[in-house]
């Protein structure tokens, strides 16, 4: 199984990612920004980092790479997408899900250890957790405050579409202490914790992060 | 030439870290008198010709799209006069 990992101008996570594909199974596939096509990759991963600087907003300018006119087409096909802090911020510009992403309530940049409940197991990414499981996985961002009008988060609510909720204190201001979601067929996540860096206990508070990737790995086999 | 400026606010309803980091400033520097601010940008856009309306309507169409999020932000347009 092929997962592509999109490197943009300014990504910095994208080896990791390609990584964590790895240690997990799969064959990571390296996209670029710049491409036409997704080379007929079975997934895409969008990293963190800081693409294009974050000017304007963070990613707003990614939105409009080429590769991603393609991740959007993709994403609508099916195609498992996992957008991962800057690639959440991307994957709420591109309008694939719902909300936006704002500078973080108490102004500081944060990067901890973060204990997290896997709310829904209803997706490509998350289907290996079990419902209700609480993991630790690093978060680290200065814009990671989720936000969406009342009735969006209501609907997100109702439809189990929240991912992820922060456990404890809530560390950017997240509504509802959100930490990620899902669009309703449940092949695009978006999480602002950093999964891919939770998949080795050499370099990481554990392996809770390599869920994530197997969950993807093992959907797609079984299909 | 003409210049078309964009401006573009959070909405009501969002929080405003940075207006909020200058609020707190402005106490400690002594400018009293002061009850919220809101930051926004402003953008300032050359045209290469006149101020049409489809020129506008056209800045619009480029605000909508990639200066404002539309789920976090509101914009207004306006034509710059004498420039």
């Amino acid at each position: 199984m092929r997962i592509g990992v999109v490197t943009f101008p300014g990504s910095l996570d994208d080896r990791d990612a390609a990584r964590a594909v790895r240690v997990a199974g799969g064959e990571a596939v390296s996209l670029w920004h710049g491409d036409a096509d997704l080379h007929g990759v079975d997934g895409v991963v969008l990293p963190g980092g800081f693409s294009y600087g974050d000017y304007l907003r963070c990613g707003a300018i990614a939105r409009f790479a080429p590769v991603m006119e393609r991740v959007v087409d993709a994403a609508r096909g099916g195609l498992p997408v996992l957008g991962i802090c800057n690639g959440f911020q991307i994957l709420c510009e591109s309008h694939l899900l719902p909300g936006a992403l704002i500078r973080n309530d108490h102004r500081k940049f944060v990067c901890r250890d973060q204990p997290l409940r896997v709310e829904s197991v209803s997706t490509a990414w998350t289907s290996g957790y079990a419902a209700g499981q609480e993991i630790v996985i690093p978060l680290k961002n200065g814009e990671g405050g989720y936000v969406a009008d009342e009735r969006m988060l209501d609907e997100l609510e109702a439809e189990g579409r929240v991912v992820l909720r922060y456990v404890g204190d809530n560390p950017n201001g997240s509504y509802r202490d959100i930490a990620g979601v899902t669009n309703a067929r449940g092949n695009v996540v978006g999480l602002m914790p950093h999964p891919e860096h939770a998949v080795e206990s050499l370099t990481g508070p554990g392996t809770d992060g390599l869920g994530f990737f197997t969950s993807v790995l093992e959907g797609l086999v079984r299909s | 030439m003409a210049r078309v400026v964009v401006d573009v606010m959070l909405k009501p309803e969002i929080l405003d870290p940075q207006g909020k980091a200058v609020l707190g400033a402005f106490g400690r520097l002594g400018f009293d008198g002061v009850a919220s601010v809101r930051q926004g940008k402003r953008f300032e856009i050359e045209l290469d010709g006149e101020a049409t309306p489809e020129a506008v309507a056209e800045i619009e169409r480029a605000a909508a799209t990639l200066l404002a999020n539309p789920v976090i932000e509101d914009f207004t347009v306006h034509v710059e006069a004498g420039v």
